[in-house]
């Protein structure tokens, strides 16, 4: 059933279209040597050239159009061999240059595609326009001092990629899909770290809505949204303006927009009247970007194995339902961390545990996949006791608190705590008859036919060897002793 | 007298030991004392500087190590940033600037041991063909009309290099070209300089004009002096983007190779029907001599030459009005305060620029605007490359081309101020060069009626200036030269 929003006038179809910024992963800034640190102390990361001194020139980073190029390549994206940087001017404090070096007409990246999937169990496969490279600008700071602005270069000329998103996606719960999915491919490729609370990741909206059938109307653009849960937020927000305008007789302006989280709503920015006349041209202190063949394909075949494809050999590898191989993909950290856990053992078994106990531990301790607080050998080896039947599942999940609390292998808190499964026989007989002995009322219950008191018995009895009783071993000598 | 000698002369003396670097300095530091009062070519004199590196210099003689040009006194244009010394490119809003870099070129001179004298003064960012638009005053060419004392201009942009080159306040100086700054100002002073290729000499370090356009080079007495200087000056630099990565050959070996067996083209649109009649007796002059020196005179067409000044006067000022936005008073440079960004902005850009230069970033703002880009900064680019379709073309015919520098002597200050395009027309023979890559020699060739200088330019292939070497020394030899500027060292 197809996202809409119901006005008093029937139902309105949301269109949105996104600009992802991503910041290149990459020591040094698109086109000066200058570090890219975050957090480093303000204006210790700019260069001559970051600055515009009189007489600098850029120089385009290779490494930066490498990690462009592998992105395009990681959205399936069509590279461009020759590409162009123009110049984007404006004047503003923290844009040194007054222009901003940006691909405009030629792009270094084409089309492409991203395939999103959605809460029930659907997928959809949503167009990317264009990936281009930009510098970014620096930061003005007006809260540092009453009267004056201060100026932060750092971020001055730190390499962007720019993604551009068709407007193919029809609901909030899509544009949240869309960036997160975006954010997974740009993490696994190492091109973008995805923190969109610093800032390295961040979208521009564009949001319009229609009557079912209409061609587009028109749209805005909230800008600088820096969390997926804004993003979807600002949709739906900018969307219910947009209903409200168009059903009370008006009519939506194109503008540029802001939202504000607090108050859950957009505000205008700037209007298209007021848009600035960018004048972009192609910078002559740059040379068309010409790349390699050889070299792009070089690049490709030494592309990581990416979400979509991981998560269809997690599906026919080891038999994991899709829900799960999604869960298991999305960060590499975690599927990797999965597949160390699963190596050699029980696939199903091990999603599982990854999934259940372990993410929950994490959540509880605060922990991350990156600093997990037992490792995936130390998960495996609590697998293999499993396997191999010296623990029984229940004891496993007190095994895992232990590991959890101590640090220490499963297999040394088995042995310290004695916690081992018990299999001789001959204990398990001597339960099973003190437990017979003490209840003979419910022996002869069950001997009439009352099936269900089966599951008492074997609780009994487990509780008489404090949980470590072999479960198939308890069931076979007690229906035997029962009948 | 020391001042007298060429830059070939005084290093031969220098390796002789005939005299020091010390007192060839000093020299030139006393010639630029007597007379930058009177012709305003320096803008900044370095004598201290000059006289440690001079001793430096001396040094290093002493030790038997001398590089191409150990010793040798230079005047470098103030658009080339200088480390610790102050540079200005002519314009107030760089008054305070003192940069902490030196420009790849000038490095590229003192590694090879050159005493830099002091900042040449310029048109303001470049912008002018008179040296009238600078901050810091005119530049009086040393040269004046039979008869007549009234003050002349040394032509621009690079007037003061070229006006301290001729009245031996320096040996030979640095200088840019973006649409005929070296060459003009060497027509009008009577000394020779060189636009090399595009991409010949890195443009790191100096202070942007039109970034497509703009050519550092050198303006020496003679064109063996100038093949000396720009052997120091080129070669590829990884710090510009548009630098050649092209072997420097021996330049200065070239100026003797003659000019037999050359074919040179005789572009018929530079003929313009205006063209003062001693110009063209000189052209024609020129091309005489180098028959006479064993070379073919073949007549060639540039089909497109007659858009090159319009092409030039919409692509430069597009790329000046975007060089030049970083003049904002927020980083460097001079600022006038305002109650907020925009009057900051207003401010210090109303008061920092001259009139010459925010009529180009007017223009280039215009030419670049949403609705105009594609009637004229696009079809500005398809033309340009027409322009330079039309020189790869005449060079599968010709070795090298001959032309008039500009199409007049120096003129008078003061002249020719009312009307800007009156002034863009002097670029007319220089700017296809510009627009197209391809290096440009103007030499010393001949007086005109009131005893004025006239140049005549030799155009070459890309990266092949040791042709234009060549015929511009065929040229200079034929020519002989003897005439002096009534303003020189010594006179």
């Amino acid at each position: 059933m197809a996202y809409t929003i119901e006005g008093s006038s029937g139902a309105w179809e949301v269109v949105i279209g996104l600009e992802v910024h991503a910041q290149i992963i990459s020591r040094s800034k698109l086109f000066s040597g200058a570090a890219t640190a975050y957090g480093a102390p303000p204006n210790s990361q700019v260069s001559f050239v970051d600055a515009a001194f009189p007489g600098m020139l850029p120089v385009a980073n290779g490494e930066c159009i490498r990690q462009a190029v592998r992105t395009g390549l990681g959205l399936n994206a069509q590279i461009n061999l020759v590409s162009r940087f123009d110049r984007k001017n404006y004047f503003y404090a923290d844009l040194p240059a007054g222009y901003q070096i940006s691909q405009y007409e030629h792009p270094i990246v084409g089309s492409g595609v991203i395939e999103i999937e959605l809460a029930d169990g659907s997928t959809r496969r949503i167009g990317v326009t264009r990936l281009h490279v930009e510098q970014d600008a620096g930061k003005s700071l007006h809260d540092q001092d009453p009267a004056r602005t201060f100026v932060d270069l750092n971020r001055a000329g730190v390499a962007l990629m720019e993604i551009v998103s068709e407007p193919d996606l029809r609901s909030p719960e899509e544009a949240g899909a869309y960036v997160r999915k975006l954010r997974s491919i740009l993490r696994y490729l190492g091109t973008c770290d995805g923190n969109m609370e610093e800032g390295s990741l961040r979208a521009d909206v564009n949001v319009s809505v229609r009557k079912h059938g209409e061609p587009f109307r028109t749209r805005c653009e909230v800008k600088n949204v820096n969390s997926i849960r804004f993003v979807m937020q600002a949709v739906e927000a900018e969307a219910l303006r947009q209903i409200k305008v168009w059903e009370d007789g008006g009519t939506v302006q194109q503008e540029t927009r802001l939202f504000d989280p607090s108050r859950g709503e957009t505000r205008s920015m700037r209007s298209k009247e007021d848009a600035h006349d960018y004048r972009y041209f192609p910078d002559p202190d740059l040379l068309p970007l010409v790349l390699d063949e050889d070299w792009v394909a070089g690049l490709r075949a030494e592309l990581p194995e990416l979400p979509d494809a991981k998560r269809a050999r997690f599906i026919a590898e080891y038999g994991l339902s899709p829900y799960d191989a999604a869960v298991l993909v999305a960060e590499q950290a975690t599927a990797l961390f999965y597949e160390a856990v699963a190596r050699g053992r029980d696939a199903k078994q091990a999603a599982n545990w990854v999934t259940g106990d372990f993410f929950a531990a994490l959540n509880r301790l605060g922990r991350s996949i990156e600093d997990p607080p037992v490792s995936a050998a130390a998960l495996g080896g609590l697998l293999d006791l499993i396997a191999d039947n010296t623990i029984n599942g229940k004891i496993a999940k007190e095994v895992f608190e232990a590991m959890l609390e101590t640090g220490e292998p499963a297999a040394a808190i088995v042995d310290a705590r004695g916690l081992r499964q018990v299999t001789d026989t001959g204990a398990i007989d001597a339960a099973v008859d003190a437990v017979l002995a003490a209840n003979p009322d419910k022996v002869a219950e069950f001997r009439a036919g009352k099936d269900k008191l089966f599951g008492f018995f074997v609780g009994q009895v487990m509780k008489a060897m404090a949980g470590k009783g072999n479960p198939a071993l308890v069931n076979d000598v007690l229906r035997g002793k029962l009948q | 007298m020391l001042t007298d000698l060429t830059l070939a002369e005084a290093r031969a003396g220098l390796r002789a030991g005939r005299f020091s670097s010390r007192e060839l300095t000093l020299a030139f530091l006393g010639a630029i004392e007597a007379l930058n009062p009177r012709l305003n070519a320096f803008i900044t004199v370095t004598a201290e500087r000059a006289l440690a590196q001079a001793d430096a210099a001396d040094a290093a003689l002493a030790r038997g190590e001398h590089a191409a040009l150990t010793g040798i006194p230079l005047a470098i244009k103030d658009l080339y940033c200088t480390a610790g010394v102050r540079t200005t490119a002519g314009s107030r809003i760089l008054a305070p600037f003192v940069p902490s870099y030196e420009s790849t070129v000038s490095a590229n001179l003192l590694r090879d041991g050159a005493v830099f004298l002091g900042k040449a003064n310029m048109d303001e960012f470049a912008m002018g063909s008179s040296n009238m638009t600078s901050a810091y005053g005119a530049v009086t060419n040393p040269w004046t009309r039979r008869g007549d004392n009234r003050a002349l201009v040394p032509g621009g942009s690079s007037g003061g290099s070229a006006a301290a080159v001729a009245a031996r306040l320096a040996l030979g100086a640095t200088a840019t070209d973006t649409g005929g700054s070296i060459r003009q100002p060497a027509s009008f002073c009577g000394i020779a300089g060189i636009k090399p290729t595009y991409g010949r000499c890195s443009r790191w370090g100096v202070v942007a004009f039109a970034s497509s356009l703009d050519h550092p080079g050198p303006l020496a007495r003679t064109v063996e002096d100038c093949a000396i200087l720009l052997g120091s000056m080129a070669g590829f630099d990884p710090k510009d983007s548009t630098s050649a990565d092209i072997a420097v050959p021996d330049f200065a070996a070239a100026c003797a190779r003659g000019v037999k067996g050359l074919r040179i083209g005789v572009p018929r649109e530079y003929r313009s029907d205006g063209m003062a009649p001693e110009i063209e007796a000189l052209w024609r002059q020129g091309l005489d001599w180098l028959r006479a020196e064993g070379a073919e005179i073949v007549d060639v067409s540039l089909p497109h030459t007659r858009y090159g000044l319009a092409t030039y006067y919409i692509v430069a000022p597009a790329e000046a009005s975007s060089n030049l936005a970083r003049y904002d008073g927020v980083r460097f440079g001079a600022r006038t305060e305002g109650h907020d960004l925009i009057e900051l902005y207003e401010n210090t850009r109303a008061e920092g620029f001259g009139s010459e230069v925010k009529r180009r970033v007017m223009i280039g703002t215009y030419v670049l605007s949403a609705g105009y880009y594609d009637a004229y900064y696009l079809r500005a680019q398809k033309v340009r490359a027409l322009i330079l379709k039309d020189f790869t073309d005449v060079f599968q015919q010709v070795d090298a081309l001959l032309t008039p520098t500009a199409p007049t002597a120096a003129f008078a200050q003061g002249e020719r101020m009312d009307d800007p395009i009156t002034m863009y027309l002097n670029d007319v023979f220089t700017v296809p060069a510009n627009l197209s890559g391809v290096p440009g020699l103007s030499v010393p060739a001949g007086l005109d009626a009131q005893g004025l200088p006239l140049g005549l330019q030799v155009l070459g292939r890309h990266f092949d200036e040791e042709t234009v070497f060549a015929v511009g020394a065929a040229i200079e030899r034929a020519a002989g030269f003897p005439a002096l500027p009534s303003i020189r060292a010594g006179a």
